[in-house]
């Protein structure tokens, strides 16, 4: 483990992955509360070109300027998607599909081109489809470092606005914000969260880790400020736990691991996250559904006796079940728990059958009451 | 023997897969369009290559119905753990949508990571395709060795084309109007995920040869120009049919001319035939309503002042109201706007000069009078 964590590459390699999950974690937070996700489908796929465009211009694989080509054409890719769903008929899934594929097919042809030129260095490029963690070296990092701490500081300094937007942009109009301005501040936002985590994830699955770690995060808090926390911290877990395995373990892309990461954390925050957890959730309904079903059976049976004008009744079990359309048995084993209803026998007749006991009489004038009392 | 010819034409058969790919595509993504529900083909589109990768290690089929069937699956169980994670309220249905598909899209991949020595599938076709080898694959079909891509891309669209006409009617009413299609019987929910594994079987067969992601591109972009040029669902699948042959035929001379991928060229192209669409289409491109806004304004200040000088026109400050002036001290005019109205009034033979005056004519009189006094003219305008 220690040989691990002091190995160059894979200190580079981890180093690489927090930035990505902190800054993925933090911007794609807006995105997801804006109902945007999407949008960064469209913009990571739009990063291709740019990619491509990066290289062209530098002639090699220098990241500087392959960044700086994904973040125009993630841009261009946006204005796109607002000039489709704005001036014409198309709906905001058809404008982001149609930015999200042509832009990639562009990107193909880009690359196509470049490796028909021959140019040795290449080869680095295909690993920003899938991502691979192996490919970052440490002067990446200051430049992915950089775009970070910018957009962090970004968020930082402009909370407030980011916040009201994100929940209310009628009241921020209202108050005379610069409504359009932060909402386009915050597209970019998007656009270079995918942009830091390229080399990392691969522009295919980059959406996933602008999506996931703000809905795992969503799930254990109500308030933005811890939700942005904690989805940087899932996502910074994610990163890191995935980079290093593709690491380590050669010929597994980075960008598939990571997602896989990310998306178990999804999956048990969906699940057990204290408030939302859906595991409890379903636990409560079959409360519910079991608890309803007592008071079901307590209310015919008191309803038969008062039918018979007899208090001690006996209904045969056979009929009950008939007439709930259920098998009843359990639910009168625990009612009888509970003292409400007794077992008897109803002679010729050997089947069994039961009755209310008086604090069973009790119990099922209270709901009568309690139904009548809502109506 | 005129077959043999066009069968061994590589060049031919390129297009014509490319042309299959898009009309398949665009047959059932039309409705996916119409409905607001492209994405759903770019959530298909990806996890398919996780149901690839599974049927290849279940039977080693690379190819035939078995494997676009089983395959196909993996779109609708992608489409269905959607709409499943949607239900629980927890998620927002894009959020569910990029939650989804990037799990089977990265389980498929590094099953092929690991299974790479032995998938004829490396992962640059995943994403890429090689529609220009289509041609070296073929089998034989009526004494023709024909290319493999072409026959399954053809079966696919057959099958398309027959489930759009068979249940045009069905596709139409739970398109536009679900509730009403609930309402009537016709269960839009069978429709729906009929449709979506149209979606997925005809992605996996466009898979070798055009990848996952360009085959959103046929998918979304021919229909979306349809889209913009028609609003009659018959022509919108014809256009888009049409689009779709046009891009793979340019794209393939584009692509061969640059040396670029023919994928990714013929893709490239339904964007472009997208882009003329949006600007030059005749009813709802931009130039169109342009131009149409631009007619209207003009109309409407031709009627403005027609209406201003009939109703000064037989008072005492006639003199003040109807000259050139009074249009841009009464009615707020800028010089520019003045003097194109006025030039646009006289030429359309509403009004004339008459010294510093501007007098209506007669058809100028009738259009002040039909939009002031409109039962008057109704009145006289029937026999």
């Amino acid at each position: 483990m220690l040989d691990l964590l002091s190995d160059y590459t894979i200190q580079t390699v981890a180093m690489g992955a927090a930035l990505l999950g902190v800054s993925s974690g933090v911007l794609g937070c807006f995105a997801v509360l804006r109902r945007q996700s999407l949008l960064g489908d469209t913009l990571s796929h739009a990063a291709l070109p740019g990619v491509c465009l990066g290289f062209l211009v530098a002639g090699t694989r220098d990241l500087g300027s392959i960044l700086a080509g994904a973040l125009v054409t993630g841009a261009a890719a946006a204005l796109v998607v607002l000039a489709l769903t704005r001036l014409s008929r198309l709906k905001t899934d058809a404008a982001l599909g149609v930015a999200l594929s042509v832009s990639f097919a562009l990107g193909v042809v880009l690359l196509t081109y470049i490796q028909g030129t021959g140019n040795a260095s290449q080869g680095g490029l295909n690993s920003f489809l899938f991502g691979q963690a192996a490919a970052i070296l440490r002067s990446d990092l200051w430049i992915m470092g950089g775009i970070a701490a910018a957009s962090l500081a970004l968020v930082a300094a402009l909370w407030k606005e980011f916040k009201l937007v994100s929940f209310d942009p009628g009241f921020a109009t209202s108050l005379g914000l610069p409504v359009v301005v932060i909402e386009i501040t915050m597209t970019v936002m998007v656009a270079l969260a995918v942009v830091i985590g390229l080399q990392m994830v691969g522009v295919v699955l980059m959406t996933a880790m602008i999506v996931a770690p703000a809905v795992a995060a969503r799930q254990w808090t109500r308030r933005l400020g811890s939700m942005v926390v904690l989805s940087a911290v899932f996502g910074t877990v994610a990163g890191v736990a995935g980079a290093t395995l593709s690491a380590t373990a050669r010929g597994l892309s980075t960008g598939p691991l990571i997602v896989l990461a990310i998306s178990a954390i999804v999956f048990v925050s969906l699940l057990l996250s204290p408030e939302r957890g859906l595991l409890w959730e379903m636990a409560r309904r079959w409360r519910d559904r079991r608890s309803l079903r007592g008071r079901q059976v307590l209310t015919t049976l008191h309803a038969m006796a008062a039918e018979h004008g007899d208090r001690s009744y006996p209904a045969e079990l056979g009929s009950l079940d008939t007439y709930h359309g259920t098998d009843t048995r359990r639910v009168l084993a625990r009612l009888e728990q509970r003292g409400l209803v007794r077992p008897v026998t109803h002679a010729p007749e050997t089947t069994p059958h039961w009755e209310l006991t008086p604090s069973g009489h009790v119990e099922a004038r209270r709901l009568a009451a309690d139904i009548e009392g809502h109506q | 023997m005129m077959l043999e010819v066009i069968f061994a034409n590589s060049a031919l058969m390129i297009m014509l897969t490319g042309a299959l790919v898009g009309c398949a595509s665009t047959l059932v993504g039309t409705f996916l369009v119409l409905r607001g529900n492209s994405l759903l083909s770019d959530a298909i589109s990806h996890s398919i290559i996780f149901g690839i990768v599974v049927v290849w290690l279940l039977t080693h089929a690379t190819a035939g119905p078995v494997q676009i069937v089983g395959a196909a699956l993996t779109g609708v169980l992608t489409v269905f753990l959607t709409e499943l994670l949607f239900s629980t309220r927890r998620v927002k249905y894009d959020a569910a949508i990029g939650l989804v598909f990037p799990v089977l899209f990265s389980v498929g991949v590094l099953l092929l990571n690991v299974y790479a020595r032995d998938v004829h599938i490396d992962q640059h076709t995943v994403l890429l395709g090689e529609i220009g080898f289509v041609w070296l694959d073929t089998m034989a079909i009526g004494g023709y060795e024909v290319p493999q891509a072409v026959v399954f891309m053809g079966l696919v669209t057959a099958v398309n084309l027959l489930f759009v006409t068979l249940f045009f009617k069905e596709l139409k009413i739970t398109t536009f109007d679900p509730g009403l299609a609930a309402a009537l019987g016709f269960a839009p929910g069978v429709m729906f995920y009929a449709l979506l594994f149209l979606v997925s079987a005809t992605g996996v067969a466009a898979f070798d040869a055009v990848g996952a992601v360009l085959f959103i591109a046929f998918v979304i972009v021919p229909p979306s120009a349809a889209y913009l040029l028609t609003d009659r669902l018959w022509l919108m699948l014809v256009l888009g049919a049409l689009i779709s042959i046009a891009a793979s035929v340019l794209g393939y001379y584009a692509a061969i001319t640059l040396n670029v991928s023919i994928g990714g060229m013929m893709a490239v192209m339904t964007g472009v035939f997208l882009a003329l669409a949006f600007l030059f289409g005749p009813r709802y491109g931009i130039i169109a309503r342009a131009y149409r806004r631009q007619a209207e304004r003009q109309e409407n200040e031709l009627r403005t002042v027609a209406v201003h000088l009939f109703s000064h026109e037989d008072t005492r400050d006639r003199a003040e109201e109807n000259v050139a002036q009074a249009l841009r001290t009464h009615l707020g005019w800028g010089a520019d706007t003045a003097h194109r109205v006025i030039a646009n009034g006289i030429s359309d033979d509403l009004f004339v000069r008459d010294g510093k005056l501007l007098a209506l004519t007669p058809k100028g009189r009738a259009t002040a009078r039909s939009i002031l006094e409109p039962w008057r003219t109704e009145a006289q305008g029937q026999p």
